[in-house]
């Protein structure tokens, strides 16, 4: 009793716990247990599934180098980086709606629109904050729609209302280009963003890399990230401690849009034109790329290294099947195969995860 | 008990609560008082639940008041609740399995910075909040296989004794525990119901939900019974009454 009073004491916390826990009377050991075997064998077997992608990644890139030398030369990795930035940045927005068990399937029509409104914006003003914040602006609104009508409109599920603002926005995409398949000319600073390269690196990886480094800010310090896992997590304890999950909710559709909407900016710099035909089956690259990335579907699991990598993966094998003259067929069956296998490798993870409470609740008796 | 003049923390007075058919409180009351421990009995599906959620702001009262310290008080949301000084431990622990013990602690409330931007854009705290965390945590003599572990991870009792813990740090003026040792050994049972004792000796109010008649008649000052969503009686629990409780609880001839 008095050895765990003075163990307390040294325990820096602040008043109010020291305060209010007062004397515990048992006699327990207290701090970290040393895993047992079963224990550790588990734990080790979840370390792996959470390396799995990466590794995969690196496996694959290592076989196809060695088969296609060209394939890890300096142009061709800033190739597969100008490919993949559009699909990166979108799957991190459709990773944050994923996170809230949530699903995103207007963002390729999203995109196109608001390629569209830019090319419009473009023919009104020969300015580039003009365009670029249409475009952002274009799918933020989207984002906020699909939000809204979810959560106020009291919808089951996300999917009702995305694959409505799919078809509504593909739609007002082609209505509003009049007739064009292509609205060539972008601004200068959105064909430089999405078209040219600085220190070796297309600038579309900086942009990249910007949207990452705001989103990695947001959810993992602050509070609003925080309140992302809780409410994909456990949305009803969500509400019982007092998170505004309704407000959460929208705000990752929201998210969601403007990357799509960033996305839009980076696919009209490289084309230097919009289209109402862009991003076609763009929302099944992105969740394709969150899943095989690690991520879970069952919410409040993954981070935005998951959509990066995941988004990296399908670019390098896209790449790569394309050097060695693969049909494209092929590369749908092979995608659609490690997905499978993704999906599969997240089953697993739960169940290893309720053998390790089991196993865990053995020790605590 | 003298206590009995003073106002009480929390009163709830003629309470009606309805989903759908159903008629889950029906002219619901009660009083609870500053260090005090009330159990709230009844059988399964008696409205035991519904009761505490409307307390603690989930649900909101279709007919009725709640009187915190005597006022009038609306509790739309939980948040409100909470900023009201109520710390519930629901049946279903409301932990989350995604994230660790501090950030369970925390969740809803965490510790951030700067104070002058909207709440969601703050900065969160993450070392103070770990640090009282883990101290709560060596207090309550809990073990954890691991500290910085999602609690998915660990058994029944650990979340529990998470889900316990979390309540009594924030606890300032009525704790409502729902069934707390239901998945409970004798062992972890008797730690919860120290921490009950502690909260009561404390000054504050204790809600106490239970099926365990020995908790009740060792803890509890008074027994509020519902049955069918009305409130059928109130004693005080001692081992001389506890088969009248339970026929009480079961609606069955005293
Ligand atoms: N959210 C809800 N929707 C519909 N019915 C509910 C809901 N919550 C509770 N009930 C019903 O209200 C009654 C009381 O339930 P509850 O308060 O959980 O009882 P207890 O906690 O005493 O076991 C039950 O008939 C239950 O089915
Ligand atoms: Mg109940």
């Amino acid at each position: 009793m008095q050895g765990s009073e003075a163990r307390g004491a040294e325990v820096r916390g602040s008043e109010t716990a020291q305060q209010k826990i007062g004397a515990w009377t048992e006699q327990v050991t207290v701090g970290i247990d040393r895993p047992a075997q079963g224990l550790f064998a588990v734990s080790l077997a979840l370390k792996l599934l959470s390396l799995g992608p990466l590794l995969i990644l690196a496996l694959i890139v290592a076989l196809i180098g060695s088969v296609t030398p060209s394939f890890l030369s300096p142009g061709n990795l800033s190739n597969i980086a100008a490919q993949t930035a559009v699909i990166a940045i979108v799957a991190m927005g459709q990773q944050l709606v994923i996170l809230t068990k949530g699903i995103d399937l207007s963002v390729g029509a999203n995109l196109a629109f608001a390629t569209v409104m830019g090319g419009l914006m473009y023919r009104v003003a020969d300015s580039s904050a003009a365009v670029i914040l249409t475009m952002i602006l274009t799918g933020g609104l989207v984002g906020a729609v699909n939000g809204i009508v979810y959560v106020y409109g009291r919808l089951p599920h996300p999917f009702i209302i995305t694959l409505a603002t799919l078809s509504i926005c593909r739609g007002l995409a082609l209505e509003f280009s009049v007739g064009h398949t292509t609205m060539r000319g972008m601004p200068d600073v959105v064909t430089f963003l999405g078209g040219e390269a600085s220190l070796g690196l297309p600038n579309s990886f900086f942009v990249v890399a910007g949207v990452a480094l705001l989103i990695l800010v947001m959810t993992k310090s602050m509070v609003w990230g925080r309140w992302i896992y809780a409410v994909g997590g456990q949305p009803v304890a969500a509400l019982e401690m007092g998170i505004p999950v309704k407000g959460v909710l929208v705000s990752v559709y929201v998210m969601s849009g403007l990357c799509a909407g960033i996305g839009a900016v980076a696919l009209a710099g490289r084309t230097a034109a919009g289209s109402p035909l862009y991003g076609n089956l763009l929302e099944l690259d992105t969740i394709a790329a969150v899943i095989i990335g690690g991520a879970s579907f069952l919410g409040g699991r993954g981070h935005l290294g998951h959509a990066l990598i995941g988004a990296v993966m399908i670019g390098v094998i896209r790449n790569a099947l394309n050097l060695l003259g693969v049909d494209v067929f092929f590369q749908m069956i092979a995608i659609g195969t490690i997905i499978v296998l993704a999906v599969e490798a997240d089953v697993l993870r739960n169940y290893l995860e309720g053998r390790s409470r089991v196993l865990q609740a053995r020790r605590s008796q | 008990m003298t206590l009995m003049t003073a106002t009480p923390v929390l009163s709830v007075r003629h309470a009606h609560k309805r989903f759908g058919a159903v008629h889950a409180l029906r002219d619901v009351g009660l009083d609870a008082y500053r260090g005090e421990v009330l159990a709230l009995l009844g059988d399964n599906g008696a409205g035991k639940s519904t009761l505490v959620k409307c307390i603690s702001g989930v649900h909101s009262l279709d007919e009725g008041e709640i009187l915190l310290d005597g006022e009038p008080t609306a509790l739309h949301s939980p948040a409100t609740a909470r900023d009201a000084g109520i710390e519930t431990v629901y049946q279903d622990l409301a932990l989350f399995d995604n994230l660790t013990p501090a950030q369970n602690f925390y969740c809803g409330r965490e510790l951030s910075y700067p104070n002058w931007l909207p709440r969601p854009l703050r900065f969160l705290r993450k070392r103070p909040m770990d640090r009282e965390a883990a101290a709560v945590i060596e207090r309550l003599k809990v073990r954890l296989p691991k500290f910085d572990a999602p609690v998915a991870l660990m058994s029944g009792g650990q979340r529990q004794a998470i889900a316990v813990a979390r309540a009594t740090v924030f606890a300032r003026k009525l704790v409502i525990l729902d069934e707390p040792t239901a998945a409970l050994g004798v062992r972890e049972s008797r730690k919860v119901l120290d921490l009950i004792a502690q909260l009561r000796d404390e000054g504050n109010a204790v809600i106490l939900i239970t099926h365990n008649m020995e908790h009740v008649v060792e803890l509890a000052d008074r027994a509020v019974v519902l049955r069918q969503g009305l409130k059928v009686g109130e004693l005080k629990p001692e081992r001389a009454n506890q088969q009248d409780m339970v026929a009480m609880i079961v609606g069955a001839e005293a």
